[in-house]
């Protein structure tokens, strides 16, 4: 999966969480849970999708790579091509 | 037209899900009804049929107002026209209703004499105490008025409208859907499981699915378009209705209850070891948040402290008929609501996770029933969550106690004579003075403490 295909899975995410917020306006370094109001709750819902649209495993001491929006895409290019290797 | 909550003064009847004629059991959805903080499910308090609906769909009307007619069950209703001196009822305002009570025997000869349900009446005076005036206006409003029309006819289905959303992305006939949620309403995960699952396909702009349940009611198109998520009505509309409705609250709190305030920090530092562990070994779906473990400390706690779980009205505490713990959810368009986990000191952290996840989702996405917003008898708030370290809460009228939660964060702390770095959290108890005192709280609050430093005990 391609950079760009994973940012969008990331960004249909949280628009699911989220549908108030408009994910596309992210930047790139910007804290997720401070720019779209998300709470813990958010956060594991944020992670369960991922994880079952990617058949991956993100262990809950990870939480912290994914604050961002590059964060999480560079941390899910690390996992998707680890199980797939 | 019950009160959900305190700071609703009016309510607007979005859609009726029964007609007259329809057999009704207590605690059944009746009705839709739209607040100034969200669209809520509302129940019916007791059994028995639908005579006649005196409110239509759309229209809004106070706090007080009979909705409907209801007769025993077995009674014959023949003709929408109820007969006269017959008590009009109004849903879901439990027996007894916290946030009306009546004091003077002169009120309630009144009301027997006029055929007025107390139940039914939304206290105006001090502490919301019905006054003589407020059963003059039920009077007044249970007088004959035009028989409302039948409640448009179901061909579409209950579903919260974040399940129809769902569906419409995933194009899936939500008739096709097996609903797992009150009524057999089709909930968000329903639609994800029939999705993974491989339920047919609708036609992308297909008539309205139709009618297949008995029972199930459902809303119409031009309903369905009104029962927008809360999260996604006008905003600025609803935004400034919550707001107004909050302020109601908020003014009522501070007017009337006097709050006394203690707080204490707590290491957290095993606790959390403990929490890790246990989500180690589960999957991202089934781990637990550290949200649930203040629940259920604070639930435990209460067993040994009734009196500050329960409502103050009328001048006196009710202890509450369980411990149902009030949790503040954040709207992020604005404002917040706190519905109950009914019994939380019952049910094992899992059980708490799901129904806090359920919380969550019908809160913002809509689906919440009228009971769910009164039963609170106590309320706990994680601002932490939102990154700061204390809360002084306010209590929500009727209620007597707030349990707040501070944000978990590393501190340097004494253990065993050493400087340590510990996580930790801070705990506050609000509570009213009118209900218990200074001495109480502080136990109630190293309980809590007590619990969420031996999480074996939660």
């Amino acid at each position: 999966m391609t950079t760009d295909e994973l940012r969008d899975v990331v960004l249909d995410a949280l628009t699911r969480i989220a549908p108030e917020t408009d994910p596309a306006t992210l930047g790139p370094g910007e804290d997720l849970r401070d720019e779209l109001d998300l709470d813990s709750m958010d956060e594991l819902n944020l992670i369960t999708a991922l994880c079952q649209r990617l058949r991956i495993d993100i262990p809950e001491g990870d939480y912290p790579q994914l604050r961002t929006l590059d964060g999480a895409v560079a941390y899910l290019e690390r996992r998707v091509s680890a199980a797939t290797a | 037209m019950p009160s959900l909550g305190s700071g609703m003064d009016v309510g607007r009847i979005l859609e009726w899900y029964v007609q007259p004629g329809d057999e009704v059991e207590r605690g059944q959805i009746v009705a839709l009804v739209e607040t100034d903080k969200a669209n809520i499910d509302v129940e019916i308090f007791t059994d028995g049929v639908i005579a006649e609906l005196l409110v239509e769909a759309g229209v809004k009307v106070p706090v007080g107002t009979p909705l409907a007619r209801l007769a025993d069950l077995g009674t014959e209703v023949a003709t929408p026209a109820a007969k006269e001196g017959q008590p009009a009822v109004e849903p879901a305002a439990e027996v007894p209703a916290p946030t009306s009570l009546v004091t003077s025997p002169i009120v309630r000869r009144l009301a027997e004499r006029t055929g007025v349900d107390l139940h039914a009446v939304h206290g105006t005076g001090r502490g919301g105490v019905i006054t003589r005036h407020d059963v003059e206006e039920a009077a007044a409003a249970q007088r004959p008025t035009p028989p409302a029309p039948a409640a448009p006819a179901g061909d579409g289905h209950r579903a919260s409208p974040y399940a129809r959303r769902l569906a419409a992305e995933r194009g899936l006939d939500l008739s096709e859907v097996a609903g797992s949620g009150p009524g057999g309403a089709v909930l968000a995960e329903d639609v994800e499981a029939a999705a993974t699952t491989g339920v047919r396909p609708s036609p992308a702009a297909g008539p309205p699915p139709a009618r297949t349940a008995p029972g199930e009611v459902a809303a119409p198109p031009a309903a369905a378009a009104t029962t927008a998520p809360a999260d996604t009505g006008p905003a600025t509309d609803r935004g400034q209705a919550m707001r107004q409705a909050i302020a109601r609250a908020m003014e009522r709190s501070n007017r009337e209850i006097p709050h006394y305030h203690l707080g204490e920090t707590i290491d957290i530092e095993s606790t959390l070891g403990w929490l890790a562990e246990v989500n180690a070994d589960r999957p991202p779906a089934e781990r637990l948040l550290s949200a649930v473990l203040f629940i259920k400390a604070t639930a435990l706690a209460l067993r040994r402290s009734s009196d500050l779980n329960g409502y103050w009205v009328d001048g006196a505490f009710h202890p509450g008929d369980g411990i149902h713990v009030g949790v503040a959810i954040n709207l992020r368009r604005g404002g917040l609501l706190a519905p109950a986990i009914r019994n939380a000191d019952e049910r094992s952290l899992d059980e708490l996770m799901a129904a806090l996840k359920d919380l969550v989702e019908r809160t913002r996405a809509g689906g919440l029933r009228g009971s769910e917003l009164t039963d609170p008898t106590i309320t706990v708030s994680n601002l932490g969550d939102s990154g700061v370290d204390t809360i002084q809460g306010v209590i929500t009228p009727p209620q007597v106690a707030f349990v707040g939660v501070g944000r978990i964060t590393p501190r340097p702390w004494a253990v065993d004579g050493m400087l340590a770095v510990r996580r930790t959290v801070y705990l506050g108890l609000s509570a009213d003075h009118r209900a218990s005192d200074g001495h109480r709280g502080a136990r109630v609050l190293t309980a809590i403490a007590d619990h969420l430093r031996r999480p074996e005990t939660l």
